[in-house]
């Protein structure tokens, strides 16, 4: 198990999140891309806390701590606005969602 | 004196109506007991703390130390110098304090029975109490700036208080003219004032030895001579006498005055009876040693002369004029202005303590008239027209007493009211002043015209037969008017023994002495037959009036004056308030309308010529300017504006507003990025 | 290091991601989430961050996945995907991107071999010590989170509540 392994996976992460992101049309599904890609960055701090010099000081484990807790905060409004959202334009479709075309 | 509690805390009694009515300001018009409980519990603070103040000066009186002390702070810096201002507290403040707060304290309580009907009580309210705190202001205020503040904001609110029934067109004019003629006035003060810093260095009155009312600054002053032949001094207390005539209503400022009686009643009785119109003699009082400076025993200054004959001339046709009058406030207005003139008589012949002695016993007993008359008023359901009167005295048999012991105090009537002994002193004093006699017989004819004047008016307001309208029966006023009118009656005769001869102890008290009991004081020359003399004229006086007047009542209201009927055209002159108005109307209101026709004629053809030529060559060079843009520069931008909304609508086509393609972009942007550093590091690596 | 462990759960975690974002029913998307959540839980566990492990299956498996489902439930598609179909240069160019990103960083990490390395003896991360420094070094943070929360918590609501207006129109 190596440094470089771990972040290929967590790169893996990333890119899968981001394929969601761009492919799904349903904006629940969007926000679920987005998740995993903070997962996957979430990911790295753990790996470069086990794999520095000073483990012991736990950097990465409490930056994990304050991450989950933003994502959890994240998800939380970001779910709140996706049924406002729905319940105004009567769809969670992002491709419908074009108020701000130029 | 060292610097006790009261001293460095006397800023409070004018603070505190000061509060009352700023927080009477932002009550709603309903909450009108608490307005009422808020102005009338800071007054009775401010009476409180002023009896504090009183006997604090009383303690100190024939002491070691002066009976005199004074704050003062600084307060804005100009260049290196600061403007200082400061309070102070002696005698004579003290005993203005206190008769302010009281006679205050009176007339705010009957105002709630005065003004109960009225819909605008809270702002009444608001009002009186930001009179009381700024009339208390100027008594304390130991600079002429702050003084002059003071006096501005009095003003001001003599101007509200005056056409508070705004809506009545006559009072808005009265309160106009009241502004106006006494800013006339204040405009000499406000010269002087400036004279005064210019050459003294400092406004304040007393500053260890360094105040403008201190033998250093005075000397300096009276040694100065101007242009036209006087010193300094006397022309500054000249500037300064000119605001006093203005607030005091002396001739030729004393037109506002009458018509100030538009206002409420007891506002007639609080600001143009007692107190704001004294603060006029107040100021000359405060300022007598720049008046006085240099006098012989016996002789007279140039200011203090020009003060007597003022105050003299003042008393003497004011008081012919009141005989005339057939409104029961304007009779009592212009007693106030003839008092107003004795005062200034009293205190150019007799020195600060004569003139403020009767300034003090006149505001009792003129408030008590004033609210007297307010009773009646109210109790005839507005109606002021005396003819349309009488007999009152079995519908308000209270108001009737009080109002009987107010006009004989008024009057002077020998020995038992307070009128007696002041008005004696000031006639004595005149009779003794080296310069001329005339004052004196001017005086004393005026004392005479107002014993009779005021028994013509009580003759035709309470005895008789009433003459109004007779389904409508007057009726007694309420107690809280009563009462303070009781109260206001029993000083206006105790007050006489504070300054009779045999026991002077007003006078000793203002000089700071304590006072001894000395039978010896009857025994001054020409005392005892002034004293005479007065009485005889006071009882000519009443004997006249109530030969006219009393004997044979008026039947109705429509039947002319017994006077007029005896001498018609003097009868008319002196009812038409001899012509002032009419003389003003046609000198200054026409000098000033000439003024104003000349500006105009010189704004429209002088003026006007140059403005419309620059005008011209404006509009010339514009439409030169126009031309150039419309076709030079104007093209060119024309051309650069729609190229640049073609290519804005160009890229408007990539803003579709779905989020993915923008999502895309930024990957596709990073993908770049990424692939850019890839290939410089490579580049760096061969 | 036990190198199965770690490597089971990084395949399950990828597995379930892929599945979370490719399967039609949303609901089943959910229950993939949970699979990939509980995975990097269980890497994070493996990886001797065991109270990270644990607060990643507890709040992204338990609370986030749960909202995530009440949403799901709330906003009914019907068919939506089926009514318009993905287009083909859409998702093609969506893919394209997304494996350009991952080549990319997976070539900077293939070519800095200092990131090759074997990781050092795991440290013992006990839950007391990383208390000691939450409530003591990271107070700061640690509040300014918990206000962070409670603001989001606010704005969730205020946002989801009924639109007044949304009666009349």
């Amino acid at each position: 198990m190596t440094l470089d392994s771990l972040l290929l996976v967590s790169a893996a992460l990333f890119a899968i999140g981001l394929a969601g992101a761009l492919l799904r049309r349903n904006a629940i599904l969007v926000l679920v891309g987005i998740e995993l890609m903070l997962n996957a960055a979430n990911l790295n701090f753990i790996a470069f806390w086990r794999f520095s010099a000073h483990p012991e000081a736990f950097t990465g484990v409490l930056f994990l701590l304050f991450s989950i807790a933003v994502a959890a905060a994240e998800a939380a409004v970001g779910l709140a606005l996706i049924i406002a959202i729905h319940r105004h334009y009567k769809t969670a479709n992002v491709d419908r969602i074009d108020r701000m075309k130029g | 004196m060292n610097a006790s509690w009261i001293v460095t805390h006397l800023w409070l009694i004018p603070v505190l109506p000061a509060l009352a009515a700023g927080i009477a300001a932002l009550l709603p018009q309903s909450r009108r007991i608490a307005a009422a409980s808020l102005a009338i519990g800071a007054m009775f603070g401010s009476l409180l703390l002023a009896l504090c103040a009183f006997t604090n000066v009383l303690m100190h009186l024939g002491g070691e130390e002066s009976a005199r002390a004074v704050v003062n702070f600084n307060w804005l810096q100009f260049g290196g110098s600061w403007l200082r201002l400061g309070w102070m507290l002696d005698p004579l403040t003290a005993v203005m304090l206190v008769m302010v707060t009281f006679v205050g304290l009176c007339i705010f309580i009957f105002s709630i029975g005065y003004m109960a009907h009225d819909a605008n009580f809270t702002r009444f309210f608001c009002f009186l109490s930001l009179f009381a705190a700024a009339m208390l202001g100027v008594l304390i205020s130991n600079s002429l700036l702050l003084l002059f503040i003071c006096w501005e904001l009095v003003g001001l609110t003599s101007y509200l208080l005056i056409g508070f029934w705004y809506q009545k067109p006559s009072a808005a004019a009265a309160a106009k003219k009241a502004f106006i003629t006494t800013r006339i006035g204040d405009l000499g003060l406000f010269a002087g004032m400036l004279w005064l810093s210019y050459s003294a260095g400092t406004l304040l009155f007393y500053d260890n030895g360094s105040g403008t009312m201190e033998h250093t600054a005075l000397a300096v002053l009276a040694s100065h001579i101007t242009a036209i032949g006087i010193s300094a001094a006397t022309a500054i207390a000249l500037l300064i006498f000119c605001g006093a005539a203005g607030k005091s209503g002396q001739f030729p400022l004393h037109v506002w005055l009458p018509d100030a009686m538009e206002g409420p009643t007891p506002v007639s009785a609080l600001i143009h009876a007692a107190t704001m119109v004294a603060a006029g003699v107040f100021l000359v009082a405060r300022v007598y040693p720049l008046m006085s400076f240099g006098i012989l025993a016996g002789g007279s200054t140039t200011a203090l002369t020009v003060v007597t004959w003022v105050g003299a001339f003042t008393a003497l046709f004011a008081a012919c004029i009141a005989v005339a009058q057939q409104d029961i406030k304007r009779i009592l207005a212009y007693s106030t202005v003839s008092q107003l003139g004795y005062m200034m008589l009293g205190i150019g012949v007799g020195g600060v303590a004569v003139g403020m002695f009767h300034l003090i016993t006149h505001a009792f007993f003129k408030a008590l008239l004033f609210l007297g008359a307010g009773s009646v008023i109210h109790g005839c359901h507005d109606e002021q027209d005396i003819r349309s009167m009488g007999g009152l005295r079995k519908y308000m048999p209270v108001t009737f007493a009080v109002y009987g012991i107010g006009m004989l105090a008024l009057c002077g009537f020998p020995l038992f009211f307070s009128g007696f002994w002041s008005k004696d002193a000031i006639l004595h004093s005149a009779s003794l002043w080296s310069v001329s006699r005339i004052p004196f017989y001017m005086g004393s004819f005026a004392a005479l015209l107002t014993a009779f004047y005021m028994t013509r008016q009580v003759a035709q307001v309470f005895f008789g037969k009433y003459r109004g309208d007779s389904h409508h029966a007057p009726h007694e006023s309420p107690a809280v008017m009563t009462v303070p009118l009781i109260l206001l009656a029993a000083f206006a005769i105790l007050l006489g023994g504070i300054g009779t001869p045999l026991w002077p102890w007003f006078t000793s008290f203002l000089h700071g002495e304590v006072t001894t009991f000395d039978a010896a004081g009857f025994y001054e020359p020409g005392l005892v037959p002034v004293m005479l003399t007065s009485s005889c004229i006071v009882f000519l006086g009443l004997g006249l009036g109530w030969w006219l007047y009393g004997s044979k009542p008026r039947q109705t209201a429509a039947e002319p004056d017994t006077l007029e009927v005896a001498t018609p055209w003097l009868f008319r002159v002196l009812g038409d308030r001899l012509y002032f108005d009419e003389l003003y109307a046609a000198t200054v209101f026409r000098l000033n309308a000439g003024l104003a026709i000349a500006a105009d004629w010189l704004d429209r053809s002088f003026w006007n010529g140059i403005v419309q030529t620059v005008i011209a060559s404006v509009i010339a060079l514009s439409e030169i300017n126009t031309t150039v843009e419309s076709s030079g520069i104007n093209a060119g931008f024309d051309g650069g504006c729609s190229s640049v909304s073609f290519s804005g609508r160009l890229l408007s086509h990539l803003q579709n507003g779905q989020v993915q393609r923008s999502l895309r972009a930024i990957g596709i942007a990073l993908v770049i990025l990424l692939l850019a550093w890839f290939a410089f590091s490579w580049s760096v690596k061969a | 290091m036990n190198f199965a462990l770690p490597a089971f759960f990084a395949a399950l975690s990828i597995a379930g991601a892929v599945a979370a974002l490719s399967l039609r029913n949303l609901v089943h998307c959910a229950l993939a989430l949970v699979l990939a959540f509980a995975g990097l839980g269980g890497l994070y566990v493996a990886l001797g961050a065991q109270f990270a492990g644990l607060a990643q299956i507890l709040v992204y498996s338990g609370a986030v996945a749960i909202l995530i489902v009440f949403a799901v439930l709330l906003v009914r598609e019907r068919d939506e995907e089926q009514r318009h179909p993905i287009r083909w240069s859409n998702s093609l160019s969506g893919i394209a991107v997304a494996v350009l990103v991952f080549i990319a960083i997976a070539r900077i990490l293939t070519s800095d071999s200092s990131l090759h390395r074997a990781a050092p003896a795991a440290p013992s991360a006990t839950i007391r010590d990383i208390g000691t420094m939450m409530m003591g070094a990271d107070i700061l943070p640690l509040e300014i989170i918990g206000l962070l929360l409670t603001a989001a918590m606010l704005g969730a609501v205020i946002l989801a509540l009924r639109e007044r207006n949304a009666v009349k129109s």
